[in-house]
């Protein structure tokens, strides 16, 4: 019955005179997210609203996810589009359009009807008066509620046609992807940091990744995990441009020159400069990590001191006051969980220490990395040039 | 170079066996089960690949059933006997140290009502006649033991185990799961008292997807599918031509030539063994000599992590798992090296070489050589 969806957008719509750049992003992305749906769509913007249109058949059910994963979209409006052929024919349309959309009559409704095209004979409280009461008329198991209705029925009568609409899907809220600049994630194989590149890509920044692989200990499939993440968050953030950096050399060199309940607190900070370093290549604005207060030694407020301190890019650590659970509700809704779970190693577990330091101190790990000075540099350089790329 | 040394997961399949695969499914592709010119050319198929299979055994063509590979036949073995016999009695016997699918199928058992006696084993992974004389009673259905382990190639000696069975209990049916042996060994059910046996297609460079169970026409056994009743209503379902064409070649080539492609197994397994020898803290699980079967090398390596050398050896183009490849999808400890006693430190240092008819004694000198460059550096960066 469905041909048409209108597209509520929350946000954008207050960002003044550059407004119309975040409109055309929307417009874009969800035109995106459609083209890879069977059916043939169009999106259009009428009078500062956005609507995609099916040209022919399609699958409601997939549309509707597909635009769910659209960041800027508030809300989802399934609607039917008819001709204006007169009073007498829209009364016809609306029965059917409630017999169709809401098979159990138990409810309480309300219309609200506008008339755009002015021209329209009777106003809209008579319009509103006529419906309801052909509705009521039909099906007598309806109640009129008009401070909290079940349904509310919108009738658009608009120029072009009529728009009848009554079901209000939420979308995802946020912000167009691109319009806030792009950000380097540092991605993991695990549950945090798929779920801080979707909160930061919902803000509008487009996001590129960047995952340390250490073979032999970790394996390809630990790898091909941490790509199969990076598709899941594309759905929502659009294609991802995932470097893969061969970190075992560093690893080891660290291991065998710095003390070993350190070795996590170094590594991460290397970690943190490599990524940096891809992330000013590709014009990244900042950094992106699932690190949370307290979760592990390496992520204390202490170690996250140090590690922060080697970076001159802003770092966005979305979920850095979330309770695990909070963090795996996300994973969990967006459909990241069941591949973060897979029980593959990721190189920061390896080498970890029986008791890795928790109370860093920063000048301590300075000083432990002076042990590093004669070949990491070169090593570094290594590890940027030699990364992979992967568009997910 | 290149060393697949993983042929007990599964096998690169012989040239004449993608041929007969081909030709079933664009030439002879009719359905088994029609009566036209293309369904008897698929028949026929079928038929000769089960005399293929029969001969090989040494017994009729009526008592080879096909599956969809191992897993099936154990299955069908252990549920359809169970099923079919669960008047004479409810127990069951197996060893502590069978693959998932004689285990779990014995747990889903447990769970309808059966009794489930698991007989343990010892260091070299086979279990004792007098345990098994033991546990043998008036209403145990079925017996289920391997002929060859999986994860360290220990050898069942079949034809006693199923002596002591018969002297018990004569009822009592023998299910051996000979998916490690076939091909291996020359089985000959009659002789040596098996009346169920259970072998996979891909293990003996056949297509994966088919298998089939002997069933000795004596033994009664419940059907686990339904449907357009196929193979005698035995295992409904269009025959899979492919795969039984592909199966039967692979019979036939693995048992052309037998003795010399074992007597080359042979050759590589001693060859390994005498090179790892000579690297320190590797310990070889299971017999080092001719009473082990020809292709499997189960050797711990002290210091190092299974899974870390395992990668590290893939780097350098060597194939190998550890532990069990059924089971390494479930990191967990191997079933079987608990239960041989391989020390605790040792259980997740262990790697499994299988060999296979394409292997080489080259790529086995390839391979020693790449561990001993690797284990020293292996072994100095660990957990500490």
């Amino acid at each position: 019955m469905f041909q048409s969806f209108l597209i509520k957008y929350a946000e954008i719509g207050i960002k003044g005179k550059n407004r119309y750049l975040f409109e055309d992003a929307l417009m874009s992305h969800i035109h995106h997210a459609l083209k890879r749906l069977d059916g043939q769509f169009t999106v259009t913007k009428e009078s500062g609203r956005i609507y995609a249109h099916a040209a022919e058949e399609f699958d409601y059910d997939e549309v509707v996810d597909a635009l769910k994963c659209v960041f800027g979209v508030a809300a989802i409006c399934p609607l039917v589009r008819i001709e204006d052929q007169g009073f007498e024919d829209l009364k016809k349309q609306v029965i059917r359009y409630i017999d169709e959309t809401y098979p159990d009559k138990n409810f309480t409704f309300k219309v609200n009807a506008r008339r755009v095209n002015k021209q329209y004979p009777g106003s809209s409280e008579q319009i509103n008066r006529d419906l309801g009461e052909v509705i009521l008329e039909t099906f007598p198991e309806t109640k009129v509620n008009v401070h909290n209705p079940d349904v509310l029925l919108n009738v658009e009568i608009r120029s072009k046609g009529i728009n009848i609409y009554s079901r209000i899907i939420p979308g995802p809220g946020g912000m167009p992807v691109g319009t806030n600049g792009k950000a380097m994630l540092l991605l993991s194989g695990g549950i945090d940091s798929p779920v801080a590149g979707y909160m930061i890509a919902k803000r509008g920044v487009t996001i590129e990744a960047t995952y340390f692989h250490a073979p032999p200990y970790t394996s390809e499939r630990a790898k091909q995990k941490v790509v199969d993440l990076a598709r899941e968050v594309s759905r929502y953030s659009g294609p991802i441009k995932l470097h893969v950096v061969n970190f075992t050399d560093i690893q080891l060199y660290i291991y065998d020159k710095c003390p070993h309940e350190e070795l996590t607190i170094i590594m991460r900070r290397y970690m943190m400069k490599i990524a940096e370093e891809l992330a000013k290549k590709d014009n990244c604005l900042g950094l992106i990590t699932g690190e949370s207060i307290g979760q592990v030694a390496s992520q204390t407020v202490h170690s996250l001191a140090v590690t922060n301190e080697v970076c001159t890019l802003p770092v966005f650590r979305p979920v850095i006051g979330f309770d695990k659970q909070d963090i795996v509700d996300i994973a969990l809704k967006i459909g990241t969980y069941e591949t973060s779970i897979e029980p593959y190693e990721d190189c920061c577990t390896i080498f970890v220490a029986k008791h890795p330091v928790t109370k860093p101190v920063l000048e301590k790990i300075q000083k432990s990395e002076r042990n590093l000075e004669e070949k990491i540099d070169e090593m570094m350089k290594e590890a940027i040039e030699t990364a992979e790329i992967v568009w997910c | 170079m290149e060393a697949y040394f993983d042929n007990s997961a599964t096998t690169r399949v012989f040239d004449c066996v993608k041929d007969a695969v081909i030709q079933a499914m664009t030439v002879d592709y009719g359905n088994a089960a029609a009566r036209h010119m293309k369904g008897v050319e698929a028949e026929n198929i079928i038929k000769e690949a089960k005399k293929e299979i029969a001969k090989s055994l040494k017994v009729q063509e009526k008592e080879i059933l096909f599956t969809s590979g191992g897993t099936e036949s154990n299955n069908l073995a252990l549920i359809g006997t169970a099923l079919a016999n669960k008047r004479a009695g409810k127990h069951l016997i197996t060893s502590a140290v069978e693959h998932a699918s004689i285990y779990n199928t014995m747990a889903f058992l447990e769970e309808e009502g059966f009794e489930i006696t698991y007989l343990p084993v010892d260091s070299f992974g086979c279990i004792s006649l007098t345990d098994l004389e033991q546990a043998v009673r008036e209403d145990t259905i079925l017996v289920s033991i391997m002929y060859v382990n999986n994860e360290i190639g220990a050898v069942e000696p079949v034809e006693e185990i199923s002596r002591c069975i018969k002297k018990k209990n004569p009822r009592t049916v023998f299910h051996v799961d000979a998916i490690q042996a076939y091909g291996k060994y020359q089985i000959r059910p009659k002789k040596q008292g098996i009346d169920l046996l259970s072998v996979s297609g891909h293990k003996i460079h056949g297509p994966k997807g088919v298998g089939f169970l002997y069933i000795d026409e004596k033994v009664k056994i419940r059907p686990l599918i339904y449907g357009g009743g196929q193979q005698k209503g035995m295992r409904s379902g269009t025959e899979n031509v492919p795969g039984c064409a592909g199966l039967g070649a692979a019979v036939k080539e693995i048992y052309t030539n037998h003795s010399q492609r074992i007597e080359a197994l042979y050759g590589l397994r001693e060859r390994l063994i005498a090179g790892l020898k000579t690297i320190d803290g590797v310990t070889i699980n299971g017999h080092e000599d001719r009473k082990n079967a020809p292709q499997i090398v189960s050797a711990s390596f002290e210091g190092i992590r299974s899974e870390v050398l395992l990668h590290a050896l893939e780097e350098r183009g060597i194939y190998v798992s550890s532990g069990s490849a059924c089971s390494s999808n479930h990191p967990g400890v191997s079933g079987t090296l608990k239960g041989i006693g391989v020390k605790k430190e040792l259980l997740d240092s262990t790697l499994r070489f299988s060999f296979g008819v394409f292997n080489t004694p080259e790529e086995v000198d390839y391979a020693i050589e790449v561990l001993k460059e690797l284990l020293p550096v292996l072994r100095r960066y660990r957990a500490r």
